[in-house]
């Protein structure tokens, strides 16, 4: 039992990382990592409604008829969608304000849904967890990997938190003559560099 | 006059794919060949107008008198969700030779995040009725812009010799990033 559970959450970490070996799931991926704090503060939210929603799903799975299955299913995720909506604006205001549009667009990130129908309607609910759990720890890995090099190229410079947690401020990586190539946290950049990360990620075998 | 301001503004200079980012699953799903390209523009105009109407209706009329505006996610999905059912058993029955056309890409809408995406952007800007719907249609009408020019690039290069990790999902996306950086040329046009 324990090893399958070990086994569910590393999935999501590496073999079925979202946006790279899964291609879904986009829209966030694009549109808010200008910067490593976004990339991380999306993935976290992503993460608490794929958690909470995989559980919840898990527990129902005996209980929803087959065939409204996939309504339910996005009722269950736009409450918990609502739920990070109200607390991101009591507790992380300023994040909440930067992601914009895409918090509420949890509730149609194909990731969230597939979970439910591919994994979570047909396992119980401690494997559910770690899938879960997994899949979205591996979107937050991704998000920020992507969002930390685009602000890299873009500002030259890493600066941010995590809800005032964790702090980090490295300024000027590549010294001070590094000019920064604003290309990157514009919108063209976005798609250029998430296709040469994923051209970076087949190029390393995933077993 | 303000009405082909809104139209330019959401077709080139806030293309919602290649500005805003909303609706990329299907703009790389749906865009290998030009049949399906076209078929799913054609469904997003369509059903995103309606979605635009109807979820202005709803907000203002229904969850705002109420004060349930914190409902305004979970209606909104069920009403778009709703809606392209209807419009799907409606064109079914009504009007076949379009529901050949569109069939297989209804369903799809539902989750498409530029429907939603552009239902929440309105009701954020405050727009009025009319603006809401215009918007709603040029915004629909970018999609299908972009996701044509896609496909077209996107048929060419099938036939090009791609490096083996760059190829399928790697390079259409830095084909798309080529197309955004052209739709750059359109700022500060409004």
């Amino acid at each position: 039992m324990a090893k399958s559970f070990a086994s569910e959450f590393t999935k999501g970490l590496w073999k079925e990382v979202p946006p790279f070996r899964l291609v879904l799931g986009l829209c966030p991926v694009l549109g808010v990592t200008t910067s490593l704090k976004n990339g991380i503060g999306m993935g976290l939210a992503t993460t608490f409604v794929l958690l909470c929603s995989n559980i919840l799903v898990s527990l129902l799975r005996k209980v929803i008829p087959a065939k409204v299955r996939i309504a339910c299913f996005i009722i269950i995720i736009a409450t918990f969608v609502i739920v990070v909506e109200q607390m991101m604006q009591a507790f992380a205001y300023t994040l909440f304000l930067d992601l914009g549009v895409f918090i509420p667009l949890i509730v149609v990130n194909c990731i969230v849904l597939g979970r439910a129908e591919a994994f979570a309607s047909k396992n119980g609910v401690a494997k559910s967890t770690a899938d879960g759990l997994g899949i979205g720890l591996g979107f937050t890995w991704a998000l920020g990997l992507l969002g930390a090099v685009r602000e890299l190229i873009g500002t030259g410079s890493l600066k941010g938190d995590v809800f005032g947690l964790i702090h980090w401020d490295i300024p000027n990586i590549f010294g001070a003559a590094f000019e920064p190539f604003g290309f990157a946290v514009q919108a063209p950049g976005a798609f250029v560099i998430l296709g040469l990360l994923l051209c970076a990620m087949n190029l390393i075998p995933s077993k | 006059m303000e009405y082909i301001e809104i139209i330019i503004a959401t077709i080139f200079v806030n293309n919602i794919l290649l500005a805003q980012f909303l609706g990329n699953c299907p703009f790389l799903g749906t865009s290998k060949k030009m049949e399906t390209a076209m078929g799913m523009a054609m469904a997003v105009i369509f059903v995103l107008v309606m979605a635009g109407a109807m979820t202005w209706l709803i907000f203002n009329y229904l969850l705002m008198p109420n004060k349930l505006v914190f409902l305004r996610t979970i209606a909104f999905i069920l009403v778009i969700a709703s809606l392209v059912q209807f419009v799907e058993m409606f064109l079914k029955k009504s009007i076949p030779a379009l529901y050949a056309g569109l069939g297989i890409f209804l369903p799809l809408i539902t989750t498409n995040c530029a429907v939603f995406g552009v239902c929440v952007l309105n009701i954020d800007k405050e727009l009025g009725f009319m603006p809401a719907l215009v918007t709603s249609f040029g915004y629909a009408a970018g999609f299908g812009l972009a996701l044509i020019i896609f496909a077209g690039l996107r048929e060419r290069i099938l036939l090009a010799r791609v490096p083996k990790p760059l190829q399928d999902t790697s390079i259409a996306l830095i084909t798309a990033g080529v197309i955004s950086l052209s739709f750059y040329a359109f700022r500060g046009m409004v």
